[in-house]
């Protein structure tokens, strides 16, 4: 009866369809998505004697202790590569991805003051974490252009790939794996926190399974043998060999790998996003 | 006027006591039955939400078939005790929730001011905070710089403004997120109780913002408060929920007052005749000319009974005449002079002589007596010791001043004379 009554702007229902993105709706919000990635990174500082100098201590002084345990002690061949800066390749990749999976899987849980008051679109969180990663992500890939640099100047090997062009979609790769497991975890745990303690010391184990500290050659060649797939099956190997390949010229590329890895990686942040969208809707009753 | 927003059949159920193992078979029955296409076993067994009562389910129904309408430029408030669904009702309306069942459709973006100050981050300055805030809660940066001014202006926090946020007072914070706020401009405001907070001066000026908002701007507010007096300034319209059941629906007059008389029915005080006390009340009583209803036009007359139980006291006799929840007048009886012949004890009767007439509106009323001393000590203190109501009835068709929908509290009517 009423024609012009049923033009309704949106609805607040029970039911919910399996991926609903309203990728308008987060466009609408885009403000905000920069401005969660200013705060992130002008507050991080605050009332720090050293300021954003702990960005480089930390990849440093692990890159040092890992030469030390596992090249020196452990007799790891890192080839042509000095093991300082080979530890420090992976490690700078590592921790954009550890960065992001950590800053994203408490994403309901730290945010549930402010999620129980307003609305906007949740992603927006995890996505603003991802983003503000980035820039410490450039500074430490600043330091290690100094010391490749160094390096370089020193005549030790060291060679740029012509994969360097693949830089930007590596970053978007370990981007998409950080935020695509974050969010599931981030999910999982808004009723039964299990996981929680599970990503602590998972993340820590995980590294040592994704090839940081070591080559996958020497992997395939010391590791027991149903060990093996698991190292190179594992997405974040292919990631973090990969990226040292493009920088150092060391280790192993295939393309069949790089596809693989970024089907991988679409996947787990697809079935993220789906899980997350699913699980805002009323999260905020049981976390 | 156009509907804006329309909610059917909403309800919402949630889980009492904790989560944990116990909890996760019951997650397993629930994710079974939907895999075979049925529906959740545990939507059938929900229990009125009553809060003081102990009840047989772990599950409650925190809102219960929720309908109602609101109409464009409407401001529309929600009553309600605690527990009764209110915040759960605004929850869903701002999206932070989803509703168990049923939905609300809008044909306005909705903001909502749940509680002010969220997402506010103490190291950040005033003015990166408004930003943050303002983006959070909905606004684009090109719309917040538009309105910068206004807002630093409207908090009245211009001389922080450039200080982190940690460094103000409970009352600036509050100021300067209801400042922002304040100019969002959303189709559908929803506000929750945030008048609790701030001195005199920004209340006022928050209820003012809040009246232009509906009033100049046609956008509609859904405002719940505890406040009646706010409640009754701004609302045209009110609904009343009662363990998460909409109960009434209808002007903000008639909701406050089915709110207050519920209220009532569960706190009823009895006079007790306690001779311990120097002096106390033991009936009190309303005489008026006709039987029933009061008119408007009636005399009014109290009579009160006291007991003296001891010579020389210095007691008086309160009483205190209330209108859904607001004390219209206090006036008192002191006992030791003349209404205490020759200080002898016993029973005595005080009857009033002058209550005005044409003074109470139509509506509600109750008194309490309070016995003491006054500005120093209350011994026996009965609220609600009578009950009436005051009508209006047709034939005195002069004034609509003591109509129960007419703001105010009281009628007063003042004769005009024409000036030549």
């Amino acid at each position: 009866m009423k024609t012009t009554e049923d033009n309704w702007l949106y609805t607040i229902s029970s039911k919910h369809k399996l991926i609903d993105l309203n990728l308008k709706e987060i466009w609408r919000y885009k403000d905000l998505l920069f401005l969660f990635v200013k705060r992130d990174i002008v507050t991080v500082y605050k009332q720090t004697i050293l300021g954003p100098l702990w960005f480089l201590i930390q990849p440093l002084f692990t890159s040092v202790i890992f030469t030390l345990v596992f090249n020196n002690l452990g007799q790891i061949q890192t080839g042509d590569i000095p093991p300082f800066l080979f530890n420090l390749a992976g490690i700078t990749a590592w921790n954009y991805f550890k960065e992001c999976l950590t800053g994203t899987s408490g994403t309901f849980t730290k945010n549930q003051n402010i999620f129980g008051k307003v609305y906007f679109p949740r992603v927006i969180m995890p996505m603003s974490v991802t983003i503000s990663n980035l820039l410490k992500f450039g500074i430490q890939i600043g330091i290690f252009t100094g010391f490749y640099l160094f390096y370089y100047f020193q005549g030790s090997g060291v060679n740029i790939n012509i994969n360097i062009v693949l830089f930007p979609i590596y970053v978007l790769l370990m981007a998409l794996l950080g935020l695509g497991f974050g969010m599931i975890i981030s999910s999982m745990t808004t009723k039964y926190r299990d996981l929680t303690i599970l990503v602590g010391f998972g993340v820590q184990l995980l590294m040592y399974l994704s090839a940081v500290p070591y080559p996958v050659s020497e992997a395939k060649l010391k590791f027991p043998e149903w060990v093996v797939p698991i190292v190179v099956y594992n997405p974040l190997t292919q990631i973090i060999e990969g990226f040292r390949f493009m920088l150092l010229d060391s280790g192993t590329f295939s393309w069949t790998s790089f596809g693989y890895t970024t089907l991988i990686s679409v996947v787990i942040f697809l079935l993220g996003l789906i899980i997350f969208n699913r699980t805002e809707k009323s999260f905020i009753d049981t976390v | 006027m156009s509907v804006i927003l329309r909610a059917e059949n909403i309800s919402k159920q949630y889980r009492l006591g904790l989560v944990g193992t116990g909890t996760i078979s019951h997650d397993l029955n629930r994710w079974w039955h939907k895999v075979r296409g049925k529906d959740d076993p545990f939507l059938k067994i929900g229990e009125v939400n009553d809060r003081s009562t102990k009840g047989e389910s772990d599950y409650v129904w925190a809102l219960k078939d929720i309908n109602f309408e609101v109409k464009r430029g409407e401001v529309l408030g929600v009553i309600g005790k605690n527990g009764a669904g209110k915040s759960t009702l605004l929850k869903i309306l701002s999206r932070v929730t989803s509703p168990t069942t049923g939905e609300i459709k809008t044909k306005g973006r909705i903001a909502s001011l749940l509680e002010v100050g969220t997402g506010f981050h103490p190291e950040m300055t005033g003015r990166e905070n408004i930003y943050l805030n303002g983006a959070i809660l909905g606004m684009t940066k090109a719309e917040i710089r538009s309105k910068i001014d206004e807002i630093i202006d409207f908090s009245g926090c211009e001389r922080y403004i450039d200080t982190p946020v940690k460094r103000y007072s409970s009352g600036m914070t509050v100021r300067l997120a209801f400042a922002v706020a304040a100019h969002l401009e959303p189709d559908i405001l929803v506000v929750d109780e945030v008048l609790a907070v701030g001195d005199a001066e920004f209340q006022k000026k928050a209820i003012g913002k809040m009246q232009d908002i509906s009033k100049g701007d046609g956008r509609t507010v859904l405002f719940v408060s505890h406040n009646m007096g706010s409640l009754q300034r701004i609302c045209t319209r009110a609904l009343l929920l009662e363990n998460g059941e909409l109960v009434y629906e209808g002007s903000v007059e008639n909701t406050i007052e089915k709110y207050i008389k519920h209220g009532e029915r569960n706190s009823k005080t009895l006079i007790n005749n306690d001779l311990n006390l120097p002096l106390c009340v033991t009936g009190a009583e309303l005489i008026s000319d006709s039987k029933g209803v009061i008119d408007v036009e009636d005399d009014i007359k109290f009579k009160i009974t006291y007991k003296v139980n001891k010579a020389d006291c210095e007691n008086s006799i309160a009483i205190r005449l209330v209108r859904n929840g607001t004390i219209l007048f206090t006036d008192f009886v002191k006992i030791n002079d003349e209404y205490c012949l020759d200080k002898q004890l016993g029973s005595f009767q005080v009857i009033s002589k002058n209550f005005p007439k044409r003074l109470l509106k139509s509506g509600s009323y109750s008194v309490d007596i309070h016995v003491g001393i006054i500005k120093k000590q209350v011994i026996q203190r009965v609220d609600g010791v009578l009950d009436f109501d005051v009508e209006l009835s047709s034939k005195h068709g002069y004034n609509s001043s003591f109509s129960k929908d007419r703001p105010g509290v009281i009628g007063v009517n003042i004769d005009w004379d024409l000036m030549l």
